[in-house]
């Protein structure tokens, strides 16, 4: 930091240490974009999701790891296999003074279905909810359509509003247009909304009456900072305090700034390649006589073996990833143990294997994979293409931008694709079910799975698995599940992405698996 | 010349028209807005009922001839990400840009004119040699490298100017300004440099090449020989002169910066239309690209008819031309 800028900056601490016992303080966030909407109940959508957790509050949240913790419910028991009972803590106000009451869980949960225009409705987490009703002041039933363990999980994500504040003559009360300007917008949050400019700063206020304590931070300011290299810049000119995601090229100089820092998180969003499974002639494979050697087992086991996962983690990702062996992180709920750390590469291995198979010739393909979406794509997609083509497998890859690829791959235009999953339940079951269940459209099963691998003994696993109610049972069957998906190589994991934030020296954050940056967690050190 | 100007606004209908096709068509066939749009995590029955949400279900001409008739009223529909009118966000971005833009072409022509002429006055010079060198690199060099370089030395070394966002800014009727804030001006400074340089290379290769071609014109010699002292045969004779292509240049410069900020706007996070376009292309937020390039074309249309009167007012002659 320069002389000018740090002399200046003692220079009002000083004065401001004078004037007043304890230091006001700003905390400012560059964050990779901004909510579409601050409507909690708008869009599904990270930016947006971290934005109204600092303002409202769900039933129950996620710890930094992703275990299910109360909030507004102190406690929930079962009525019967399909009815919860949640006890609201007491003595929560929202933060314009009205007490939270089950009203408010109801009218909340209630308005979900009711948002207009949105690009994908909240609806995803209230689907296996029948009724919601309440019993008391402060009890409140929930009814599932069937027996559903997932419960807490979806309610993670299913912030409270005050009825009072967020009713209105639109079906849905304030609409969502209404709610951006701030109006009706009321939680029992430790932060109120103060000002939103869009494309620039979105402020926040402390909400000095939260019942959990006043928070750290005067006001928060989000500032939208799309660009990588300019959040860096920003932090070590020290405008802003933290920012999202430290892309690969600013490591070494955050780390050699004795100001600034970064934490860097749990390993979340899985990185794979899926392969096409079901047709014959399946486009972009040739050298086969027609025929789809992904079909077979130990064709897509040479593909997993010829990776060099290890290398990809070091030199491609600059070593913010762990190589995966299961879609599964090692501490998600359900991972089978003997798949959380994959077999290193075996080049000999692969190349006999797809000998046995009858391809020792080799045969060609086009790997597919987005440009810019997820840390690094291309490139990783361009060194698996190499190690592939190492075992006599020659392949090419497909590099498009996002909504190019994504057209492609809904269209089933590649016979193996890079992609990504992020798993926000904590629970593998949900990765599984999305990505390698036989896909059904109308049961809305295998949603993800444009590979269309398809296993009726994992969808057996499966299907039982989410609708059984003990834990140790549940996850005995999810590690069945897993297990056999990847003894199988249904599909290839490459390796979990790490996020990171870069802050000030004196600031501590737990990075979480959510990948969320919550201000209500940004701590001073002491 | 009312005829002109009609004659103008017709063609500009015209050019709208071509651009709503082809940018509807466009986006169309690079992808579907719902992959981009839909959470990965929505099954295929949700996906639909987002897609029949918005329309996206019917025909691609279908959906064409129901915006027409919704655009002729004025709405170009709600934008697939916010839900917001495509309009409203547009018009809200815009005061950003247009401050980033003018404080950037103001910068290019008080820097440009004069260094211009000077380097026209006296090709052989030193100094003539020196500033067409020196705008040769401000145009070659990228944008977003200029961008980074200002920040690192000035924010992040110096640390004497802030690295991105607008800053403070003043409420004025509707719309937000920075220019009125001190704190507002220390953010515009870099941005406006990085984006007025090119610009400002361009005028002074513009000013240099038309000052050297007034230069030899007669009645240049003429007013020299009639004894004018040479600061006047500049500032009535030449300058008035040099003045007419500048402004078909900076005018054009304008219209494009204005249009296509996007690069510095996202260096320098700055808050204004571009980055809106930028984002929206890469989300397939049709409302929203579709509306902003119907805005950019009427502008640019009517920024050109402008530039046209402006010359009937500096130069007579063509005056004659449009009453023909």
């Amino acid at each position: 930091m320069s002389f000018t800028r740090s002399h200046l900056f003692a220079s009002t601490a000083a004065l401001l240490l004078a004037c007043t016992p304890a230091i006001a303080e700003d905390l400012v966030i560059g964050t990779k974009s901004e909510p579409s909407s601050l409507d909690p109940q708008f869009h599904v959508l990270s930016p947006n999701m971290q934005v109204s957790l600092a303002i409202f509050e769900p039933l129950v949240r996620q710890d930094a790891q992703g275990a299910i913790e109360p909030l507004l419910a102190e406690s929930w028991e079962l009525a019967s296999p399909t009815e919860w009972d949640f006890h609201l803590r007491d003595g929560v106000t929202f933060s314009d003074g009205t007490p939270l009451t089950a009203q408010d869980v109801v009218f909340s949960l209630d308005r979900v279905a009711k948002v207009p225009n949105s690009p994908t409705p909240f609806t995803l987490f209230t689907r296996q909810i029948a009724g919601v009703e309440a019993l008391d002041d402060t009890t409140v039933r929930i009814t599932t359509k069937q027996t559903y363990p997932n419960l807490t999980v979806d309610l993670v994500n299913l912030p409270i509003m005050s009825k009072a504040a967020a009713s209105g003559d639109a079906p849905e009360g304030r609409t969502t247009t209404e709610l951006n300007r701030g109006e009706g917008l009321i939680g029992t949050g430790p932060f109120t909304f103060s000002s939103w400019q869009k494309g620039a700063d979105l402020v926040l206020e402390a909400n000095t009456s939260y019942w959990g304590g006043a928070p750290d931070w005067d006001r928060v300011i989000m500032r939208p900072m799309t660009n990588p290299a300019t959040r860096s810049a920003a932090l070590l000119a020290g405008d802003i305090d933290m920012m999202e995601d430290v892309p690969t090229g600013s490591v070494d100089q955050i780390e050699g700034d004795p100001s600034v820092k970064i934490v860097s998180g749990p390993p979340a969003r899985v990185i794979f390649i899926a392969l096409d499974q079901d047709r014959d002639d399946s486009p972009g494979i040739s050298g086969t006589e027609g025929e789809n050697p992904l079909k077979i087992k130990e064709v897509r086991e040479a593909l997993f073996r010829a990776i060099d996962r290890e290398g990809i983690v070091s030199r491609v990702m600059g070593g913010a990833a762990v190589a995966a062996g299961s879609l599964g992180t090692p501490n998600m709920f359900g991972t089978s143990a003997e798949h959380e750390v994959p077999a290193p590469a075996d080049p000999e291995r692969a190349a006999q294997l797809l000998e046995d198979a009858g391809y020792g010739d080799g045969f060609s393909i086009t790997l597919g994979s987005p440009s810019g979406r997820y840390v690094n794509d291309a490139r990783v997609a361009q060194t698996v293409a190499a190690m592939w083509s190492r075992i006599g497998v020659k392949t090419a890859v497909d590099a498009a931008a996002p909504p190019v690829f994504f057209k492609n791959r809904d269209q089933r235009a590649y016979s193996a694709y890079l992609a990504s999953w992020g798993n926000n339940t904590g629970e593998i079951g949900t990765t599984l079910g999305a990505q390698l269940a036989t896909y059904d459209k109308e049961a809305s099963q295998g949603s993800a799975n444009a590979g269309r691998y398809s296993n009726p003994e994992l969808d057996a696993l499966l299907s039982k698995a989410s609708k059984t109610m003990d834990d140790d049972a549940r996850a005995k069957l999810l590690e069945e599940a897993d297990a056999l998906a990847m003894s199988d190589f249904a599909i290839l994991p490459i390796h979990f992405e790490v996020p990171s934030w870069g802050l000030r020296a004196d600031l501590e954050y737990e990075a979480r698996a959510d990948q969320f940056t919550l201000p209500q967690n940004v701590t001073r050190s002491e | 010349m009312s005829a002109f100007v009609i004659n103008r606004l017709l063609q500009a209908v015209l050019v709208l028209f071509v651009m709503s096709v082809l940018v509807f068509v466009g986006i169309y066939l690079v992808g579907d807005p719902i992959s981009m749009l839909v959470s990965p995590e929505a099954t295929d029955l949700e996906r639909d009922a987002v897609r029949e949400s918005f329309g996206l279900d019917r025909p691609i001409f279908v959906q064409y001839v129901t915006f027409l008739g919704s655009a002729l009223q004025g709405d170009f529909g709600r934008s697939f990400l916010t839900g917001e009118p495509a309009l409203q966000l547009i018009l809200e971005r815009m005061p950003a840009t247009v401050e980033l833009v003018g404080f950037a072409m103001f910068f290019s022509v008080v820097i440009g004119v004069p260094l211009g002429i000077i380097a026209g006055l006296r090709p052989e010079a030193a100094y003539s040699k020196i500033i067409m060198t020196g705008s040769i690199f401000g145009f070659s060099l990228p944008t977003f490298w200029v961008g980074m370089v200002l920040i690192m030395f000035f924010a992040v070394q110096l640390g004497i100017l802030p690295t991105s966002g607008r800053g403070e800014t003043v409420q004025v009727g509707p719309i937000q300004l920075s220019i009125l804030t001190l704190d507002g001006l220390r953010h515009l400074i870099l941005p406006a440099l990085t984006l007025g340089l090119t610009k400002a290379s361009l005028i002074i290769r513009v000013t240099r090449a038309a000052t050297r071609e007034i230069q030899a014109m007669d009645y240049i010699k003429f007013a020299r020989a009639k004894g004018l002292s040479s600061s006047r045969i500049l500032r009535v004779h030449l300058l008035k002169n040099v003045l007419i292509p500048i402004i078909t240049v900076a005018g054009l410069e304008f219209g494009q910066a204005l249009a296509f900020a996007v690069v510095t706007e996202t260096v320098f996070s700055w808050p204004g239309m571009g980055k809106l376009l930028i984002d929206s292309i890469l989300t397939l937020d049709r409302p929203v690209v579709v509306a902003y390039v119907l805005i950019m074309v009427l502008f640019l249309v009517l920024l050109n008819l402008v530039i046209d009167l402006l010359y009937m007012v500096i130069d007579p002659s063509s005056r004659e031309k449009v009453r023909d």
